[in-house]
């Protein structure tokens, strides 16, 4: 018996590293696990409580090196499950959500302690664990904030939106829990094999929620679209990971590009591995021309649905991409800085332009997720650590933007019950001045009106481009903003300034708590963001570092 | 005697093109999703062989990794093929077109 201990070497695993995942699988098994009991819930939530109270126990057993805190959070996690179980037993759904929500808010505490406990509150450690797999630094750090925010004002904006199309089935919230641990793990993954294992773990929850609308062939079209698509993403990108292991012999993101850029790898090798990468995360953020499963899947997938897509995926996906290319292959960048150049600048004016031609709302929202997806690559190419911030900073100012922009869509499609087209927004102005005014707002956002979020994240990408002497791509950048300025000023002018169609007289338009606070909490981010940047510009600066 | 590496990767690299050909030609959705089966697994098999060649196990870790994904891959992908066949009695990916400008 010893022997055979002394023979199997036990790994060390830091747990600490991985904990704001381990928060959200663990709410999300949770959700799952209380959602499929149905009418034995009160049961299961107590099995929950014994099993999570055991784990607390074998912490302080095992003695873990771990702050002394965390088996009482896991204590205090037992039982704040089992209380709400137990008052909410006969409201599923409602149970779900809110465990969901606290799910995000205490994968947000794990990460903010992980960097309190290890940096001092400076928030530029940079370390790798789990034998090189996972990075703790603060592009991880800052694209789970994000997520995790996303995460947030998706429940709350989802919740009547779903129970109204009658799609408020129990497993969304587990879907969403693990598809958000798919991008926090993204956002930290520092092996090109943790890249892909991330990205499939929330690639396969979010082709189902897609499609999570059973009955809507739109919805189903869109799941298969992404479904395919995405795998097809994903077999370039694993292409490029083979070669890369291939010629460099690992696929740890910081010892390949130092392989690669360091010994003479057969030059037409190394520029099919760096392609294929290219190829495979291009899909995922949606450039062009990799762009086009976009508009059909935001245009198919439910609303609440699409705008985490827009928010949190594009977030992680660009967080792999900038440690990918921006870290990683940067000694390289000979390669490939001018191809990601030419995908951006096509990015931006196709984005522009595609969505100005498109009458369905959601479709243009999507056309404009590709713009700003061309946007942010610019802080990508600055190759700097202004740059990498500059398009942090864009992701979160966009994040809550289109969540705002999508809920408010949300909203509209409940009152009318059918996609809605430009021509549906008229006389809303009078008719419910609020939420007109907030998707004026977030808009105006969009279109990078002075005084919004918007238009700090562009000034951000500019000011970087400009310093890594990129001079051509801010003058593309004006230019789709220009172009893109109309579509948005053409439905702010729908709104407020057409009158409402009769046949809307008497369609009383749809409140609700959920969405009141979730688009309220939207409108307040693109609001600060806006208005008083610096203290998130200066975080985002301050966490642009890589593990190396 | 073994066979020289290159001739391993180019077949898999032929077999990655047939692949990804036969995604964008093809319109049946299941045909589609074999052929993004096949690209997965030439890059299986490009992995094994550089793992060979590299005189490592992390290739055929990848690969091992690889197989479970895709098999994670096939039950959400049949479903939801399933799912939209159910609803429009066809799996031929043209006349999915509910979706366009």
């Amino acid at each position: 018996m010893s022997a055979v201990a002394q023979a199997v070497q036990t790994p060390t695993i830091p747990w600490a590293a991985i904990s704001p995942e381990l928060v959200l699988f663990g709410a999300g098994i949770l959700v799952l696990l209380l959602d499929t009991a149905g009418g034995n819930r009160r049961t299961s939530a107590a099995v929950a409580f014994v099993a999570l109270l055991g784990v607390a126990g074998l912490v302080v057993a095992t003695g873990e090196d771990v702050a002394a805190a965390v088996p009482v959070v896991i204590a205090a996690a037992a039982i704040l499950q089992l209380a709400l179980a137990l008052a909410l037993s006969r409201r599923p759904r409602l149970l779900g959500a809110v465990l969901a929500v606290l799910g995000f808010a205490g994968c947000m505490l794990a990460a903010a302690w992980q960097w309190w406990a290890a940096t001092d509150g400076s928030l530029v450690a940079t370390e790798t664990l789990l034998s090189g797999t996972v990075a703790v630094d603060g592009v991880a750090l800052f694209t789970r904030m994000t997520v995790c925010v996303a995460g947030i004002v998706t429940v709350l904006l989802g919740f009547s939106y779903l129970e109204d199309r009658r799609v408020h089935r129990g497993e969304y919230y587990p879907l969403l829990l693990l598809s958000a641990t798919g991008m926090t793990l993204l956002a930290s993954a520092a092996d090109l094999l943790m890249v892909f294992i991330a990205v499939e773990i929330l690639s396969l929850a979010l082709y189902v929620m897609s499609g999570f609308a059973k009955r809507d062939l739109a919805s189903q079209e869109s799941a298969f679209k992404y479904f395919l698509l995405g795998a097809f993403s994903s077999a370039f990108l694993l292409y490029g990971i083979a070669l890369v292991y291939g010629a460099a012999g690992t696929t740890n993101i910081a010892a390949a590009g130092r392989a690669l850029a360091g010994f003479e790898v057969p030059a037409a090798f190394g520029i099919a591995a760096v392609g294929l990468l290219l190829v495979g995360l291009a899909f995922k953020v949606a450039l062009v021309p990799f762009h086009m499963w976009t508009p059909d899947v935001y245009q198919g997938a439910p609303t609440p649905v699409t705008g985490f897509m827009a928010a949190a995926t594009k977030a992680a996906a660009f967080a792999a991409f900038l440690r990918v290319f921006a870290d990683g292959l940067a000694a390289l960048q000979w390669t490939w800085v001018p191809a990601v150049g030419v995908l951006a600048a096509a990015t931006m004016l196709a984005g522009a332009i595609l969505a100005v031609v498109q009458d369905d709302l959601k479709r243009m929202l999507a056309y404009s997720s590709v713009a700003h997806a061309g946007y942010a690559t610019m802080g990508l190419l600055a190759l700097s650590q202004e740059g990498t911030a500059a398009t942090m900073f864009y992701l979160l100012a966009y994040a809550v933007m289109s969540l705002g922009a999508f809920g408010v869509l949300g909203v509209l499609e409940r009152r009318q019950r059918k996609a809605i087209a430009v021509a549906d927004l008229r006389g809303l102005g009078q008719r419910a001045p609020l939420l007109a005014g907030m998707f004026a707002l977030f808009l105006l956002s969009l279109a990078g009106i002075p005084g919004t979020a918007g238009f700090m994240g562009k000034l951000a990408v500019v000011r970087a481009a400009v310093d890594a002497d990129h001079i051509a791509l801010p003058v593309v950048l004006v230019l789709s903003s220009v172009v893109a300025a109309f579509f948005y000023i053409r439905v702010i002018v729908a709104m407020f300034m057409e009158d409402e169609p009769a046949e809307l007289a008497d369609v009383p338009v749809p409140a609700s708590t959920g969405s009141a606070a979730g688009l309220s909490a939207a409108a307040a981010g693109v609001v600060v963001l806006g208005v008083v940047p610096p203290a998130v510009i200066d975080l985002a600066q301050r966490a642009a570092t890589f593990a190396g | 005697m073994s066979l020289a590496a290159g001739y391993v990767l180019g077949l898999a690299a032929a077999l990655f093109a047939v692949g990804a050909v036969g995604v964008l030609v093809r319109r049946s959705a299941v045909v589609m999703f074999m052929c993004v089966e096949l690209m997965l697994n030439s890059v299986n098999l490009t992995l094994v062989t550089f793992s060979r060649v590299n005189g490592d196990v992390e290739g055929q870790v990848l690969a091992f990794f690889v197989i479970v994904v895709a098999a994670a891959e096939v039950t959400v992908g049949l479903a939801l093929i399933v799912n939209l066949f159910r609803l429009r009695v066809s799996t031929d990916a043209d006349q999915v077109d509910v979706l366009r400008a």
